[in-house]
């Protein structure tokens, strides 16, 4: 009984949750959607007598994996969403027939076949003394050699992801020197003016006032406005919304060269936009942006 | 009960699937290529002990190494990618066609 | 010994030796060939060294032979296995018989004569040495044509000669027509050749051997159809080289090469191979009287037709080459007679080879003369300019007309009473045929030597050097005394006798008979219109138009109009037909496939979008439908 119930409040929760995955537009959301799947699935696992699954996928999975996963997020664009217009003809609506038939198919067949009561792992794990040592007496005696094709494999890939993400630097590090001479020779010798310097507010997505009292529309940053924007946190001020909302789409509608822009604010994107080949260099480059809106 | 974690699992794959479909952004889908893994090592997991073997326990285990180096350079490729190309769709890498 | 005498296998003595007549023309040959300009200087000299060695060891090989009993001159020298084929063995051997010296005699003599002639009349052309290495080439095949003691070899032999032709009559390759008729000669010639083939394949399934020897021993035991159509298709190979209708039409355009070469090979030699050969098969057509019928009908209408080719051309060798088919025709006639015609046909081919030849060497001298000029209209009146030449000319001139006593009296006149004897048709038609010949040689004779000179301006005629001279001066002799030599109290054919079988009754030579007399009396009213026409008149500079005959005569009796339109056209239409069918059919076929293939992919390819999602979808909807078949197929 207990276990029927952990089952349906999970398997509720956890295809919520890879519903959430598929369909929230931002990848963060479908990251956490992901983790709450795998948590659900590791309970599920513990009940299925299954402990060392259990642990592993939360360590494994909810904990290295996804993490891997967020930092990617972070590193790539955390602003991105994706368009919710379908650029492939007839792809969603196949996409959708082809993932119903396949569930209804799986479901039952999986319905139709007449499945006795589980046999349980009781008898298999009490010979040598629990779950993790009858898992360790498989994988050290019979897998054994697959457990070393797997430690070469492993290495491999940490081999490969080193390869693939690493860059040669082909001209020498920007020092001091080079980016003071690029701030200076840009549109900002000073830093950029940082948001939250209203009288009233020190928020962070409250743009600054210049000394003359105008709004600086240089101060916010454009995620944060945009999520302003989108979540209607917008000030009462309409001096400030009406700077919040041009910041927000102005990522979306103009292009503006941002390059000594971004070498006053973070070294180290010039350098990256510098290594990138030039015909790569779109104009108006910069995370994409062009969605959403 | 075993019927119902395998539908359970089924729905899981069939939805982790039409993810891989239907999003573009390239850590998504792999996200969706996760959670496919996942629903096929809960299976596992649930004919270990139907049958009251380990082995289904072990392959899930496997599973699990071959996921994690899978996304290890899965994720690196997404970020190479994305350096090049600004872009972290997978509509946008359509250079190798017709 | 009304059949051929047995064949005795020989070893030993000059006989045994007899294979150098054939090595010695082809070493020199071979030297000449391989040692390219460095043999520039003196080829011409070894050319001419190797012939007359060959003719020594005739020479000698014919004294020799005479010194056995007639029933014993067949005689065999075994060579080597040319070709141990299972059932096919050949061996390779030289027979010598007096039919086969007497050849031998005549190629290597009159070669000889015609090497010599030849280092003055090619004297001025910078590939002398080249022409010297294929005369010599002519001899050693011809020679083997005539000594081998199989079908094959003689085989061999043939294709040797028409080879040695074509390079001979393309001499002056840059001549486009000397090119044309060359391949033209070659090209007649493999219709021949495919019926000697023919012929030798169906000996071989026939008899199971292609030797003289038990082939011929053993003709008369051959079904009658079997003989008749090897004796066709031999009578085929023999119409091939002998110019002989219907094949006629590459003779008179092979006179494009030197003049030595029409003397040697398209006047005394290789022409008469065909003679040989329907003589040398003699046992052949005995038993198969059709195709002996067909080969006096080819002869007949072949003197017939050449004698009046040669009354309407104006080139004088091409006048010759009519005479030349006209006379050979003469022999086929004789062949197809059995052994009765056997010795008047060899006969008049050795007196033929010495007359014909010291005519066109006559011819040679007289272009020699007037800048390589041929166009008789242009001679006359050359006889004080070229005293000996015109004499030597003359006498062959007398001899081929059949001046009484001289060598074509004898041989003609034996031909001809012999045909009639058996055939009073062809007979007279034969007698007619010696008309004409008397007509256009007269032609000819008058054209070029009498009258008033019509030459060019820059003509300066003059006598041909000793060298030239000479062979002329030798032939002549052969012309005037040869036929009688030969003729009288049958000699010729005594000599023939063990190597083609003895007429049941010898012929009694009658000068006074009916045919003589006619003959003698039709030449006469030939030489006397010409003497009419072309000797007392005035002869036009350029050719008058001429009556439907003479365009008849001119133009060859349309011989290549009739090849044009029975052969060349239609094969030309089939040629387009096959070009048609290959563009439209098998190219439209290929083409087709390949631009439907083309198509297809094209339209096929548009399903590689590049989209990762689109590959991902047609996995999936692959991997669901499998699972749907599954469910329908097999129990879930």
């Amino acid at each position: 009984m207990g276990e029927a119930i952990t089952f349906w409040v999970l398997a509720v929760v956890s295809v919520a949750a890879a519903f959430g995955l598929v369909f929230s537009r931002k990848a963060v959301y479908s990251a956490l959607m992901l983790g709450v799947v795998m948590l659900s699935l590791a309970v599920l696992y513990a009940v299925q007598e299954a402990p060392f699954l259990a642990a592993v996928q939360i360590i494994v999975y909810t904990g290295a994996v996804m993490m891997l996963f967020l930092f990617v997020l972070m590193l790539v664009g955390v602003d991105s969403s994706d368009s919710l217009v379908e650029t492939i003809r007839g792809q969603r609506f196949w996409a959708f027939v082809a993932g119903l038939g396949f569930a209804v198919l799986l479901a039952l067949g999986i319905g139709n076949v007449v499945i006795g009561a589980p046999a349980g792992l009781s008898g298999a794990v009490s010979q040598v003394g629990g779950n993790v040592p009858g898992l360790a007496h498989l994988i050290f005696t019979r897998y054994v050699f697959v457990f070393e094709v797997t430690s070469a494999l492993l290495i491999t890939a940490a081999l490969g992801a080193m390869v693939l993400a690493h860059r040669e630097r082909r001209e020498p590090k920007p020092t001091q020197k080079d980016l003071s001479r690029a701030r200076f020779l840009g549109d900002h010798p000073a830093p950029l003016p940082g948001p939250g310097t209203y009288a009233r507010h020190n928020a962070i997505d409250m743009p600054a006032l210049l000394p003359d009292g105008t709004v600086s529309e240089l101060s916010v940053n454009r995620v944060i406005a945009r999520h302003d924007v989108e979540d209607g946190h917008l000030p009462n001020d309409p001096r400030l919304a009406q700077a919040i909302r041009n910041v927000a789409e102005a990522g979306v509608r103009t292009e503006q060269p941002k390059v000594v822009q971004a070498v006053a604010e973070a070294p180290e994107v010039p350098v990256a936009e510098r290594d990138k080949p030039a015909a790569a260099r779109v104009p108006g480059d910069g995370p994409v942006e062009e969605e959403g809106k | 009960m075993t019927t119902h974690y395998l539908v359970l699992s089924a729905l899981l794959f069939a939805i982790g699937g039409v993810g891989v479909l239907v999003r573009r952004n390239a850590i998504v889908v792999f996200m969706c290529v996760e959670l496919m893994l996942n629903a096929c090592n809960l299976a596992f997991v649930t004919f270990a002990r139907q049958h009251g073997n380990l082995e289904g326990q072990i392959i899930a285990f496997f599973v699990m190494i071959v996921a994690a180096a899978e996304v290890v350079v899965g994720l690196a490729i997404i970020v190479t990618i994305f350096r090049t190309r600004r872009s972290a769709s997978v509509d946008d890498a359509n250079l190798l066609k017709y | 010994m009304e059949t051929a005498a047995e064949i005795v296998q020989h070893s030993g003595g000059v006989i045994g030796l007899s294979w150098l007549t054939i090595a010695l023309p082809l070493l020199g040959a071979a030297i000449l060939l391989l040692g390219g300009r460095r043999t520039d200087r003196w080829g011409h000299l070894l050319g001419v060294a190797m012939s007359l060695a060959s003719f020594v060891v005739a020479v000698i090989v014919f004294f020799e032979l005479l010194g056995f009993g007639a029933d014993e001159r067949r005689r065999v020298v075994e060579l080597y296995d040319f070709l141990p084929g299972g059932t096919l063995d050949v061996k390779m051997g030289l027979l010598l018989d007096p039919l086969s010296i007497s050849f031998v005699l005549l190629i290597t003599g009159v070669g000889s004569l015609i090497h010599i002639y030849s280092i003055g009349y090619m004297a001025h052309d910078p590939n002398r040495r080249r022409f010297f290495a294929y005369l010599n080439l002519f001899v050693a095949a011809m020679l083997l044509l005539v000594l081998a003691d199989n079908y094959l070899g003689l085989y061999v032999g043939w294709e040797g000669v028409g080879l040695a032709s074509y390079l001979l009559i393309g001499f002056w390759q840059h001549k486009p027509s000397a090119a044309a008729a060359a391949k033209k000669a070659f090209i007649v010639n493999r219709v021949g050749d495919m019926g000697l083939a023919l012929g030798i394949f169906v000996i071989f399934t026939t008899f199971g051997t292609i030797a003289y020897g038990p082939v011929l021993a053993n003709a008369s035991q051959a079904s009658q159809g079997t003989l008749t159509l090897i004796g066709l298709a031999l009578l085929l190979g023999a119409c091939g080289k002998s110019a002989q209708l219907p094949l006629q039409s590459w003779l008179l355009d092979a006179m494009e090469g030197p003049t030595p070469v029409s003397a040697l090979i398209h006047a005394a030699t290789m022409v008469t191979a065909g003679v040989y050969l329907v003589v040398r098969s003699g046992p052949i057509y005995i038993g198969a009287p059709t195709a002996a019928l067909v080969v006096t009908i080819v002869g007949v209408a072949t003197l017939l037709a050449g004698a009046i080719i040669g009354t309407a051309k104006d080139d004088i060798k091409k006048a010759l080459a009519g005479s030349t088919m006209s006379q050979i025709g003469y022999m086929m006639l004789a062949a197809g007679l059995g052994p009765v015609g056997y010795a008047f046909a060899i006969a008049h081919l050795i007196a033929h080879g010495f007359f014909k030849a010291s005519m066109f060497l006559g011819a040679g001298s007289v272009m020699h003369a007037m800048n390589d000029e041929v166009d008789m209209r242009k001679f006359g009146g050359l006889a004080p300019k070229m005293r000996i030449t015109w004499a030597t000319f003359g006498l062959g001139y007398l001899a081929i007309i059949g001046f009484p006593l001289l060598s074509g009296y004898w041989t003609k006149d034996g031909i001809i009473e012999a045909t009639m004897e058996h055939s009073p048709i062809l007979g007279w038609l034969a007698v007619i045929g010696a008309g004409i010949t008397g007509f256009y040689m007269s032609r000819l004779f008058f054209m070029t030597f009498h009258g008033k000179p019509r030459w060019e301006k820059d003509a300066h005629p003059h006598e041909s050097p000793a060298v030239m001279t000479w062979p002329l001066i030798l032939l002549s002799i052969g012309s005037v005394f040869g036929g009688a030599f030969l003729i009288m109290g049958n000699r010729f054919m005594e000599f023939l006798a063990p190597a083609v079988g003895r007429p049941k009754e010898l012929p009694h030579f009658a000068p006074f008979s009916v045919a003589g007399v006619a003959t003698l009396a039709v030449v006469a009213v030939g030489v006397a219109y010409a003497w009419l026409k072309y000797g007392r008149a005035e002869v036009p500079a350029v050719a008058p138009r001429g009556s439907f005959l003479t365009v008849f005569a001119r133009r060859d009796l349309y011989g290549d109009a009739i090849n044009e339109a029975l052969f060349m056209r239609p094969g030309q239409w089939l040629t387009r037909l096959a070009v048609f069918f290959d563009n439209r059919g098998v190219d439209g076929l290929v083409n087709g496939l390949a631009a439907l293939i083309g198509g297809t992919s094209g339209r096929l390819r548009r399903v590689q979008t590049g989209f990762v999602r689109s590959y991902a979808m047609s996995i999936f909807l692959g991997a669901a439908l499998l699972v749907g078949a599954w469910f329908v197929v097999g129990n879930l």
